[in-house]
């Protein structure tokens, strides 16, 4: 018989307690995880090739690369970031291709914590959360990428980012923890950095969960770490930090999206997704737009439901616009070098 | 007992890859008699913008080898096609219907070509640059770099080996790097020497052979954005005023077609063409 000594209770979150039930410990956490059925990779791998053989052409193909900017997170998150570098994205964000001006804004620029106030800063009246054609500040936070530190080292990083002024915080689970079996521990510290996002005003930072599905290695882990990671409350379930090889990948991506339908269908709650990292070309962003049309619906095709995680992506999908206005083939000479 | 014949399909050569067109087309090569010789690929406007992306990405290394160096490379395309003789000499002599020694006769002057060309690697700089007069106490000095993406219609006619030599091979001196729509009639020798490239030294990339019409491909190749040249030597059939118009759009350098035996030949002037001279100001030591 179980002795209530050996239950730990876990940080409660108003989504577990109301899916798992009343009694939440890391046992019944485990058992409803471990309960998920398993992926079928080979279909998975055969549904995400199929859907990436639509040819998209001509005003759809327009259609789609303008949607492309509009769900892309413009990102720089390298050791060498300077407050220039981030002026400079921020610039390229709110005017993508200087030579036309039909051509959309981005939804978000994501940067390091640090980066936040000069970010903040160049956006100036653009900034905004929510509102269409403004753009968010993203902060990836949590001892970004591999999230080695302790818990109150994460959720400092978390709570200052929030403070300079980040909309939305990309914070990565412990995958070592989730590996070992720990589900608790990943669970608690969402559920704290979740609380870490509090603004003053009582507000939330949007909440983005990034995964690393490239260091979770099977489709099992990744669909049980989407419903984790949905469980105890965030609002985007993202592939990866960019740093770790695989980083996004269609069936991947595939998997967290049906996760993220299933989930809609249980509760009625809409959950984004994004994929980062590795996503160079327009013609592979175009498959994940497919991919998303045909897993959860159009409706999904909003900066609010999914994102690109992105910085070489763009150059790209501005020269393919370019192609597309003046039917000549255009160069990398053509856009900026970022 | 007969043998079953095995007909040949030529591919591209993009990116030191042999390719399928993207559009899956094919077309027959036949000889000057009317015979069956080969399929080759015919090449879409996509398999031109996928050969400017190579040939962009492999600017950078061709043309940062040393000039010495490039040399030696363009020198072992001539070694590995003085090997593969007897191959042209065949090709040639079915396809442009002339006799073995003519065709062998040939063979020798493309060969020769390379290597007269590879010599020019690592001294045409000092014959196109210059340090220029001036009058006070700096240097100013003019050196010679290479334009970057060149796009070439190969000449079409008679001579399908020499012609695409002449047209290729000064372009690669400076360390451009090319895109070249080889003769749609005797495609068969372009093809095979794509079969040499790959077999030497050049990076893959800096030369690309695509095979088909010149009429459907070149006007997507001169008003690309990222090809910094065009040598319209073999273009004398197309429409090759409206290339030039729409290679202007972007400022490229155009070459026009030339015509008769001597068309493209070996000059200095066709290496020196596709480069842009650069000007640096230093000053003097002042000890």
């Amino acid at each position: 018989m179980e002795t209530t000594r050996t239950v730990t209770s876990i940080a409660p979150a108003s989504r577990a307690l109301e899916v798992i039930g009343g009694d939440l410990t890391e046992r019944s956490l485990r058992r409803y995880l471990e309960g998920i059925p398993g992926v079928d990779a080979v279909g998975l791998e055969a549904r995400a090739a199929a859907l990436g053989t639509r040819s998209i052409k001509t005003t759809s193909k327009a259609w789609a690369l303008d949607k492309i900017i509009e769900l892309t997170d413009l990102t720089t998150l390298e050791g060498s970031d300077t407050p220039g570098k981030v002026r400079s994205l921020v610039a390229k964000a709110m005017v993508p291709d200087p030579d036309d001006m039909t051509c959309p804004r981005v939804a978000a620029v994501c940067v390091y914590g640090d980066m936040v106030p000069h970010a903040v800063e160049a956006l100036g009246s653009a900034h905004d959360d929510g509102a269409s054609g403004r753009i968010n500040v993203a902060a990836v936070a949590t001892a970004f990428p591999s999230g080695r530190s302790s818990r109150s080292v994460k959720l400092s990083d978390t709570s200052d980012a929030v403070a300079a002024g980040a909309d939305e915080i990309d914070m990565v689970i412990d995958r070592g923890a989730f590996l070992a079996g720990r589900y608790g521990q990943v669970f608690d510290e969402i559920v704290a950095v979740k609380e870490a996002c509090r603004r003053a005003d009582g507000s939330f930072a949007h909440l983005k969960v990034i995964l690393e599905t490239g260091e979770l290695v099977t489709y099992d882990n990744v669909r049980r770490a989407s419903w984790l990671a949905i469980l105890a409350g965030g609002d985007f379930i993202k592939t990866s930090t960019g740093k770790v090889a695989p980083a996004a990948t269609l069936p991947v991506t595939l998997s967290m999206l049906e996760v993220v339908r299933d989930w809609h269908r249980l509760t009625g709650e809409k959950i984004g997704v994004k994929p980062a990292g590795g996503i160079r070309a327009s013609k592979d962003a175009i498959k994940y737009l497919v991919t998303v049309a045909e897993t959860v619906g159009e409706g999904w095709l909003t900066p609010h439901l999914f994102r690109f995680g992105a910085s070489s992506l763009l150059n790209d999908v501005l020269l393919q616009r370019q192609k597309l206005s003046s039917g000549h083939y255009s160069g990398a000479a053509y856009v900026t070098i970022d | 007992m007969s043998r079953l014949a095995v007909p040949k399909t030529y591919k591209l050569y993009i990116g030191g890859k042999f390719v399928r067109s993207e559009s899956g087309r094919v077309y027959e090569v036949s000889s000057r008699k009317g015979g069956f010789m080969a399929n080759a690929a015919k090449a879409s406007r996509k398999d031109a913008r996928d050969a400017v992306v190579a040939a962009r990405a492999a600017v950078s290394g061709w043309s940062g080898t040393t000039g010495y160096n490039r040399g030696q490379v363009l020198y072992r395309i001539a070694e590995i096609l003085d090997g593969r003789r007897a191959q042209f000499v065949e090709e040639i002599a079915a396809s442009e219907g002339v006799s073995a020694s003519a065709a062998a006769a040939q063979v020798d002057e493309a060969i020769d070509l390379w290597v007269w060309y590879a010599g020019w690697a690592d001294k045409y700089v000092q014959v196109a640059g210059n340090a220029n007069a001036v009058s006070g106490p700096y240097f100013n000095i003019s050196v010679p770099e290479p334009t970057g993406v060149v796009a070439v219609v190969a000449p079409q006619g008679s001579a399908s080996l020499l012609g695409f030599v002449r047209a290729v091979a000064p372009v690669l001196v400076s360390g451009n790097a090319v895109v070249v729509i080889a003769s749609e009639q005797a495609p068969l020798a372009a093809l095979s020497l794509g079969e040499v490239l790959a077999t030497s030294d050049v990076p893959a990339g800096v030369i690309n052979v695509l095979s088909g019409s010149p009429a459907e491909i070149a006007p997507w190749l001169a008003s690309h954005a990222d090809v910094n040249a065009l040598d319209l030597l073999g273009a004398g059939d197309l429409d090759w005023v409206d290339l030039q118009i729409a290679a202007a759009e972007t400022l490229k350098r155009v070459l026009p077609p030339e015509s008769g035996p001597d068309a493209g030949a070996a000059s200095i002037d066709r290496i020196t063409f596709f480069t842009e001279t650069k000007t640096v100001w230093h000053t003097k030591g002042l000890l």
